[in-house]
């Protein structure tokens, strides 16, 4: 297998996630719809909050709604990830992954293009995101949009592997409501998204323990300080170890021999 | 030829650097004492004890001298701006809140809150020249730049009372809404701006007429009206923009002058109360009593570009050049 090979196959993978993404209209609308409902409307009602105390990045007091943009990044990201995981089980049942997965290139690397489409798909919902939240005034430093690719891509990967990881352990379309509720809410609740740890602190010392090991809050503070120019070295690391992690495990759980694949009968 | 460009180009990054390089001295009344602050680094530099409850704080027009009333000790005390060095006790009259300097004859008119009058104090020979009756508590306190006419607010009696400064001798009254608190003239020495701390309104009076001509009830929205208290004001001396700190709304609003709407509502700290332009007016700063901090408000681009703590309840600033 030739460099060619191995970019011709990653170009046909991402190209098939871009055109499928740019022809479902509805779910570029819908993708765009859910964060911009918690920022104009959830956030809105807690405007009247009389503006959050100064944490980093911040350097001053800030509004809701611009506490709450970053994690809205992440929850783009977040439901693009496990919308992905969705598809492959899609693809699964109707037949099209056998297509994939017969190719004669490594399976890590199909699932790692598979991973790169879906964070490329993210990152440019999240773009068209920021761009409505600039005409609400919502604006970060231009240097922070740029900062904000490389860390978008990172937390892209690491929930799209984490997608990728749970969809080797669904069998059925239908079970993925369960992913939801399990998976999808619990993360977004509770992490740094909505509330900054330290009022989670003031609550509850178990729930703020929970929202620092949730992989999503590091996820979220990445972005968060991205977007003002600065890199979180903990989020960084903690994110990248995260990645690392949910993808080797996707790998294995996507093995013909080891893995769930194997125990489906799908290797 | 070369050497004559280094020069310029050397002068013109000092002069740059020079035109942004300023000290915030900033009151702080629970601390006993005045925060230094560098507001280009965003930097508390140091804190200097001064005496009991200090509030009002002022330069003078040379900026040598720093004056800090220090209510509590029933005086206000001139101090070495460069080396914050304790220089003399002013003659102020008890429980001294706020006061205003004349920039033109070194005259000084404090508000005494105790003994509702205005004390006038030669600064050089540090001496009292007279004291004028004016209405209850009186607090807010303000000279003309043309220096024809000193304003003091009574928050009691909610009156703005005119003092011709020919003469020392009030002349007129003018009723407003309560507990005015805060005033200002424009640098055309024109009108008086008043903040109305319970009304929640700015009002502007005419200094010929002594009448209000224009009024404006201050919205913010997601706060309530009873959290908007308007209390420092200040006008740029172009007399486009005016700024009002709305107190503990947290908020200080940017007001178009020519039509006399907001343009603009910034998010500061807690409890914002007082309010001083950096010496060109290209950023603005604000005491913030309850978060303990200052803000910093870049005045081009309408934003609150840093807050910086400085210690337990700043009252008052005072930006040396």
């Amino acid at each position: 297998m030739s460099l060619l090979h191995y970019m011709r196959a990653m170009q046909g993978i991402i190209g098939r996630e871009l055109w499928r993404f740019i022809t479902q209209r509805e779910r570029f609308i819908s993708a765009l719809v859910r964060p911009l409902v918690w920022l104009f409307v959830f956030a809105a009602g807690f405007r009247a909050a009389l503006g959050l105390a100064i944490a980093p990045p911040y350097d001053t007091y800030i509004l809701y709604e611009v506490y709450i943009t970053p994690g809205l990044c992440g929850m783009i990201q977040l439901f693009n990830g496990m919308q992905s995981s969705l598809s492959m089980v899609y693809d699964r049942e109707m037949g099209s992954m056998r297509l994939l997965m017969v190719s004669p290139l490594p399976r890590w690397f199909l699932l790692l293009s598979k991973l790169l489409a879906g964070a490329g798909v993210s990152i440019l919902q999240v773009y068209v995101f920021l761009l409505i939240a600039l005409m609400y005034e919502i604006e970060a430093p231009w240097q922070g949009y740029l900062l904000l690719f490389p860390a978008l891509m990172l937390t892209g990967l690491m929930l799209g592997a984490l997608g990728l990881l749970l969809s080797s352990f669904i069998k059925q379309l239908e079970n993925f409501a369960g992913v939801m509720n399990f998976v999808i809410f619990p993360m977004f609740f509770m992490s740094t998204a909505l509330y900054p740890l330290w009022k989670l602190k003031e609550s509850s010392k178990i729930l703020h323990a929970l929202a620092s090991y949730n992989p999503f809050s590091q996820a979220v503070e990445l972005i968060r300080f991205a977007m003002y120019g600065q890199v979180n070295k903990y989020a960084l690391a903690y994110t990248l170890g995260a990645f690392i992690l949910f993808s080797s495990l996707a790998i294995v759980g996507y093995s013909p021999s080891k893995g769930m694949m194997a125990r489906k009968g799908m290797g | 030829m070369k050497k004559c460009l280094y020069v310029v180009g050397l002068g013109v990054v000092l002069w740059a650097f020079n035109a942004e390089a300023e000290t915030i001295f900033v009151s702080l009344e629970k601390d006993n004492s005045i925060a230094v602050v560098d507001p280009l680094a965003g930097k508390l530099l140091k804190t200097v004890a001064v005496g009991r409850r200090p509030r009002g704080i002022a330069l003078s027009a040379d900026a040598k001298f720093l004056y800090v009333a220090v209510s509590d000790d029933n005086t206000i005390k001139k101090f070495n701006a460069d080396t914050l060095t304790e220089l003399a006790d002013l003659p102020s009259g008890n429980d001294p809140e706020t006061f205003a300097l004349s920039q033109v004859d070194k005259r000084m008119y404090v508000s005494n809150e105790d003994d509702s009058q205005v004390s006038v104090i030669d600064v050089d020979k540090n001496t009292v020249l007279t004291r004028i009756p004016v209405g209850v508590e009186p607090e807010g306190i303000a000279v003309s730049p043309d220096n024809k006419w000193v304003v003091s607010a009574s928050e009691t009696t909610n009156m703005v009372h005119w003092i011709e400064t020919k003469t020392y001798t009030r002349v007129a009254n003018t009723l407003v809404d309560p507990r005015p608190r805060a005033l200002t003239f424009t640098a055309d020495s024109k009108q008086v701006w008043v903040t109305s701390e319970m009304a929640g309104k700015l009002m502007i009076l005419d200094a010929k007429t002594k009448q209000i001509i224009k009024e404006l009830v201050f919205e913010v929205d997601g706060v309530t009206a009873e959290k908007i208290q308007p209390v420092g004001v200040l006008v740029d001396k172009k007399m486009q923009r005016a700024y009002v700190a709305l107190g503990p709304a947290n908020r200080i609003a940017v007001i178009n002058v020519a039509n006399l709407t907001v343009e603009k509502m910034l998010l500061v700290g807690a409890r914002v109360w007082n309010i001083a332009f950096s010496a060109d007016q290209k950023y603005l700063y604000s005491a913030n009593g309850l978060s303990n901090d200052i803000s910093i408000i870049d005045l081009e681009q309408l934003k609150v570009i840093r807050s910086v703590g400085v210690g337990t309840n700043p009252w008052g600033l005072a930006v040396k050049p």
